[in-house]
């Protein structure tokens, strides 16, 4: 219940609004967690918040979080330094079907700050390559200034069977890349429906187009598709009521879910 | 469970129900139990007989709230007012954590100083069921809250048998009441004919048998258990508002979109209460502050409401603005998601929020309106969740 101190190992800013924190993890707090995962971030006096975690699965001893700035916690997380302390509640919450996906394709779609919890997940498939089939990585950001992992997102475009592709909605003088919104980038991939799990992060009305677009052009099933949803959360262990979504708790019973527990809800205005 | 100790019943007078008060205050228990404060009975503190609210019951109707002389001596003659035993259990507001900075170090300092054990005396068959709920909600699923798991463990629960009924009460339909069949250490049924005035105890524990043991009770027999089964029976005769709750999750699903909704938002003044006096409800919010210094800080917890548009707030903006939504929100939490999440309605039938609606709104009306027009053709409107 109450958050454990964690020691900031490194701040790494990721663009103008966007900052990658490494926390050191205390021996006794363990910091295992299964991609997809979240925890609750308290900052000193200022509030808690749930963050996914965004780092390397298979480092021990550290727990890696993408923020970005949106509003008063976040835009005090961001201002910490190395040295300094926030409390960590967690890993909370359900993860990507990494097990359900051995053997198969895996497909990554991913909007803005949404490619944080799914990194975990492209580590956790690079660290056991022969565990999975072909790797596709869908990217839509803003704007060229809003990509996140530059760095690792060519490292992984030079990866076997992997296919990296990133779109920005709006792009600038400078910008060589693609423009358009992150279904367009569907027109390059071709995927083979019987073996391939998509997984999913974004705004919600984003990952309700792709899930669209994925299911009907490219016939996979409901249930090979799966996606984080977003809501406000005060608890994380289904106890303050903020994150119910229909007869779901966010928290507990996702924040990941497969497309066809959602799909039903998502077209409800409001709910 | 169904030693002989738990089967135990025995018949007192009336200065007795102020020695059961004492007794328990003496083996470390804080009594709570009804009183009249500003017009209405609320559960306080209880240190004698003259504390209860003897001779008074109320008038309730939907919006409508008003205390009443009865002409008798009836110590619980009343049916329920707008608190419920979560006051306790689950309190308004708790400090969840302390922290302090020192020399750049983060400190949380944990919470220690353990709560009172509480006797509530007065606790209605529909309050027993909401009081299982909750206990559901907050302890029997993945993680368990620890403050309401350190108040509800050390629990002595008297329960009363409701001779009457309000004319918001619907306990029937919910299954809950009138009379309290399981979940409490002591059960009272206050027996009032002529000249007669007496309690009958029936322990539903062995801690209540115990307490049953230390009152100077007369034997009691068939005819006294006889005459309990008659007034449950009698207050269940005075309850007319109903719920159908056949098919009744399927079809709140099936209606999201039903105009009801926007009939009832234009009534709806978004204010909450219903939440608030609801024994079920249990959504919080937490709040942390910090001195000037920023050395020290705290984490709050208080009771929250999916009525206000901070509830559902994320970056971007709430995801439920309209009153339509909230409204729909609650209805369909309590009557139809509750149930998938924790295999139990979220309503006892216990009609608080019908009274305590400042425009009377009523959820069995509601409820049958849609029912009586169900429509199956949701009309979609484009969804801003998380568009930003
Ligand atoms: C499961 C999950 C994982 C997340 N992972 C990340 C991540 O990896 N990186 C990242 O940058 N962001 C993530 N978010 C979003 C992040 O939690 C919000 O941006 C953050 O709570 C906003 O807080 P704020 O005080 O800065 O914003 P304000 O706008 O000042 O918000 C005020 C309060 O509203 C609530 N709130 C506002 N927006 C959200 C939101 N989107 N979700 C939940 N509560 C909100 C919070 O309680 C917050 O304290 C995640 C959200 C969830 C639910
Ligand atoms: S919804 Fe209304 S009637 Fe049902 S338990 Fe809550 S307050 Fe009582
Ligand atoms: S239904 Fe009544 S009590 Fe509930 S929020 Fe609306 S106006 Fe308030
Ligand atoms: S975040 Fe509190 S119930 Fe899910």
């Amino acid at each position: 219940m109450a958050p454990a101190p964690h020691r900031i190992l490194r701040v790494k800013r990721e663009t103008h609004d966007t900052f990658t924190l490494t926390l050191e993890v205390p021996e006794e707090a363990g910091g295992e967690f299964a991609p997809g995962q979240f925890s609750m971030l308290y900052v000193f006096g200022v509030g808690e918040l749930p963050i996914s975690i965004s780092g390397d699965p298979g480092v021990p001893g550290q727990l890696v979080y993408t923020v970005r700035a949106v509003g008063k916690a976040t835009g005090s997380l961001v201002k910490l330094r190395a040295g300094d302390w926030v409390g960590v509640r967690g890993p909370f919450g359900s993860a990507w079907p990494v097990e359900a996906a051995r053997g198969k394709d895996v497909l990554i779609v991913a909007g803005g700050i949404g490619l944080a919890p799914l990194r975990s997940v492209i580590y956790h498939v690079l660290n056991n390559r022969d565990a999975y089939g072909r790797l596709t990585i869908l990217y839509g950001a803003r704007s060229p200034k809003d990509l996140l992992y530059r760095v690792d997102f060519r490292s992984w475009s030079r990866q076997m069977d992997t296919h990296a592709l990133t779109t920005v909605d709006h792009g600038d003088l400078r910008w060589r890349g693609r423009v358009g919104v992150v279904t367009t980038l569907f027109r390059y991939v071709r995927l083979v429906p019987e073996r391939t799990i998509a997984m999913l992060c974004g705004p919600e009305i984003m990952m309700r187009y792709v899930c669209a677009e994925i299911e009907k052009n490219h016939q996979l099933p409901a249930s090979q598709i799966h996606l984080t949803m977003e809501r406000n959360m005060k608890c994380a262990a289904g106890f303050c009521g903020h994150c119910q979504f229909g007869p779901y708790f966010i928290c507990k019973d996702g924040p990941v879910f497969s497309y066809e527990r959602m799909k039903p809800l998502l077209g409800i205005y409001e709910l | 469970m169904s030693s002989r100790e738990e089967g135990l019943s025995g018949l007192v007078d009336l200065p007795s129900i102020g020695q059961l008060i004492s007794l328990l205050e003496r083996q470390g228990w804080r009594v709570i139990g009804p009183t009249v404060r500003d017009g209405a009975i609320v559960y306080e503190r209880v240190e004698s007989i003259d504390d209860l609210p003897r001779g008074w019951t109320e008038e309730q109707e939907a919006g409508r709230y008003r205390l009443k002389r009865r002409g008798d001596d009836a110590l619980f003659g009343y049916n329920l007012g707008p608190q419920s035993w979560k006051k306790y259990l689950h309190p308004p507001e708790v400090r969840l954590l302390e922290a302090r900075r020192e020399n750049g170090l983060l400190k949380i300092l944990k919470q220690s100083d353990p709560p009172p054990r509480y006797a509530f005396l007065g606790v209605r068959a529909c309050e027993l069921a909401a009081i299982a709920v909750q206990d559901r909600v907050l302890v029997g699923d993945r993680f368990a809250d620890p403050i309401y798991e350190a108040r509800r463990k050390n629990l002595f629960l008297i329960a009363v048998n409701c001779a009457q009924a309000a004319p918001t009460c619907f306990c029937t339909s919910m299954g809950t009441g009138p009379r309290a069949r399981q979940g409490y250490d002591l059960a009272i049924t206050e027996i009032l004919e002529g000249e007669r005035h007496e309690f009958l105890l029936e322990a539903g524990s062995e801690q209540g048998a115990s307490v049953l043991g230390q009152l100077r009770a007369r034997q009691a027999g068939p005819a006294d258990s006889e005459i309990a089964e008659k007034m449950a029976e009698h207050a269940a005769s005075q309850i007319h508002r109903r719920i159908e709750t056949e098919g009744l999750h399927d079809l709140l699903y099936a209606n999201w979109e039903h105009p009801r909704w926007d009939d009832a938002a234009g009534r709806c003044l978004s204010c909450g209460n219903c939440t608030m006096v609801c024994p079920t409800c249990f959504c919080t919010n937490v709040e942390d502050v910090s001195d000037v210094r920023g050395e020290h800080a705290e984490r709050w917890r208080r009771w929250d409401s999916c009525y206000t548009l901070s509830f559902s707030y994320i970056h971007g903006g709430s995801v439920r603005r309209s009153v339509r939504s909230r409204y729909r929100q609650w209805l369909t939490h309590k009557l139809a998601s509750w149930i998938d999440q924790f295999g139990t309605s979220g309503c006892v039938g216990c009609g608080r929020c019908i009274t305590w609606c400042p425009v009377g709104i009523d959820l069995t009306a509601e409820v049958r309106a849609i029912r009586d027009t169900p429509t199956r053709a949701p009309k979609r409107r484009e969804n801003r969740n998380g568009e930003s």
